[in-house]
């Protein structure tokens, strides 16, 4: 008996020894095998879904939400209303509510799915390099760190950039950084949770397509339920109506839509006001180019006229994603040798940039040690 | 001691990093990306202002064609709306297109004008188009010495 156990022991022994050589042996190799994809290290708190194709928020939950409004509503409506006003008044209902419905979901989609336009965080030699001109600007009297805002002339109007402290960068006009996804987004409009996702330069004229379809889908709903009822009550009287098993739906239907119309038409009539004076819901909010903030105080990115302001956020050509998400991660980038103007703050982060591989190395002589600690 | 790369990996492998130049973004006509033309003083001994003013304008210019609103773009604005946006699925949109001009276009000046001075554009899009990012390389034997060096390298890129 007891030399089956120390037997054992001594596999166990073994084993542990053979795994403590391989395990620095194996790691450089694995370093280097697979190609990573560079969503798998983003930064920010999103979600990616079909190797980085879908990105949204990291709280989605609200999404599916909307996403079970929408299509129970459209449901109930499509089998239980839509058969019967499309035999007693036109068949027309269905096949506009079918592309109305397409519609939404394809905006809601495209919406939650895309790139909000996400600013890339600075690479460490761009960080240093703007916090050598900080440095410089402020002149590095005094312990207490300065302000840190640029100013810019834009069409007149004088704009503040904020320093993004973890993006590392100013935020460009009309940026601003998301708190729940941790990103700076492009002309940054809000966060929603409705969709899963910030709203932003990339994906506005979606949101906006999506709001203004479900505004009308939502009436359409409304009052063709309500057109059933009515029909339904004529022939049979409203409380037999009422008995009736498959026309109790549409009053979930009355429910849902009633509730829902007036805060989605509210916001589409918000939103078109926004576009048609080329505002964000950011800058409406904080009443950036209010006139009561002085009177030279003006919008200088409208172009002047409602027409256009429209047709630039509707019909603009649609930026590019700046977030390469489905790009491999390069380790052979080059970076700038250790400091030589002796920044000591940025020094640290670049040597350690720059020697990846060496510290990998180190890392294969530490293991076993800390191995031995544990 | 006379160097010239002509081939953007040789001059990778071969040389140093010394130094880099960012170009910021210019803001005063809106959000359109535009560059600032400004010639920056750490490329004074490398390359001459013309040259370095002709690659930023050259590049502005692309970018106001990607960005300009008229009739192609709200006739592709309008085509995709109609499919729901789901068009972009398969569909390159006129941005796109620009972007790999202005690719081909960097990698073209970086062969013929900023290897042979040591020198390396990055594209803007790498670098969230915030800047126009200028690597300054040196050549091995002469990086061991500090940043004053680079004045002297320089000269015996050309």
């Amino acid at each position: 008996m007891h030399l089956g156990v120390s037997e054992s022991m001594r596999e166990c022994e073994y084993s542990q020894i053979s795994t403590r050589s391989s395990t620095p042996m194996e790691t450089p190799y694995k370093k280097r095998a697979p190609k990573k994809r560079k969503w798998r290290s983003f930064p920010g708190r999103n979600k990616f879904y079909c190797n980085g194709r879908i990105m949204m928020a990291k709280q989605t939950g609200v999404f599916y939400l909307t996403l079970v409004l929408i299509l129970v509503t459209c449901g109930l409506f499509f089998t239980f209303d839509c058969r019967f006003l499309a035999v007693e008044l036109t068949p027309a209902i269905p096949v506009i509510g079918g592309v109305l419905f397409l519609f939404v979901l394809g905006t809601l989609l495209r919406t939650s799915f895309s790139d909000p336009g996400v600013l890339p965080r600075a690479s460490p030699d761009e960080a240093a390099d703007l916090e050598r001109q900080i440095d410089v600007a402020n002149g590095s009297t005094g312990y207490r760190p300065p302000p840190r805002t640029k100013e810019v002339v834009i069409n007149g109007q004088t704009v503040k950039l904020k320093y993004c402290f973890t993006c590392k960068i100013f935020r460009p006009p009309r940026a601003s950084h998301c708190s729940l996804c941790d990103n700076c987004v492009e002309r940054f409009d809000h966060h929603c949770p409705w969709v899963g996702n910030c709203v932003g330069r990339r994906n506005y004229r979606f949101f906006y397509m999506f709001i203004l379809s479900l505004s009308f889908l939502t009436i359409f709903i409304f009052a063709f339920v309500i057109t059933h009822i009515i029909l339904r009550s004529h022939q049979n009287g409203f409380l037999t109506v009422l008995k009736d098993s498959p026309a109790r739906y549409p009053f979930t239907e009355v429910v849902v839509c009633f509730f829902s119309v007036w805060s989605i038409v509210g916001l589409s009539g918000f939103h078109t006001y926004l576009i048609s004076s080329n505002q964000t819901t950011n800058e409406d909010i904080k009443g950036s180019w209010s006139s009561k903030r002085g009177k030279d105080n003006h919008n200088p990115y409208s172009y002047g006229n409602i027409f256009t302001n429209c047709c630039a956020a509707l019909c603009g050509p649609l930026p590019p994603s700046l977030i390469d998400r489905r790009g491999f991660i390069q380790s052979d980038t080059p970076q700038l040798a250790p400091p030589t103007n002796g920044i000591t703050m940025y020094g640290a982060t670049q040597s350690q940039q720059s020697h990846m591989i060496s510290s990998a190395e180190c890392r294969t002589y530490q293991s076993p040690a800390r191995g031995g600690r544990r | 001691m006379a160097t010239e790369f002509h081939n953007l990996q040789e001059l990778r492998h071969s040389a140093s990093l010394a130094n880099k130049v960012f170009v910021q973004r210019d803001y005063s006509e809106g959000t359109t990306c535009k560059f600032q033309t400004k010639f920056p003083s750490e490329l004074e001994s490398r390359i001459e202002r013309t040259l370095f003013e002709d690659t930023v304008k050259t590049l502005n210019n692309y970018y106001a064609e990607a960005e300009k609103i008229g009739g192609q773009s709200y006739l592709e604005g309008c085509l995709a709306c109609a499919t729901a946006y789901l068009i972009f699925l398969c569909m390159e949109t006129r941005y796109e297109k620009v972007l790999k001009k202005i690719a081909k276009y960097i990698q073209e000046q970086n062969e013929k004008v900023y290897a042979p001075r040591g020198l390396l554009i990055t594209d803007p899009i790498e670098r969230g188009m915030r800047v126009i990012e200028i690597s300054i390389y040196e050549d091995r034997g002469s990086s061991g010495s500090s940043s004053g060096s680079s004045s002297v390298s320089g000269s015996t890129a050309r």
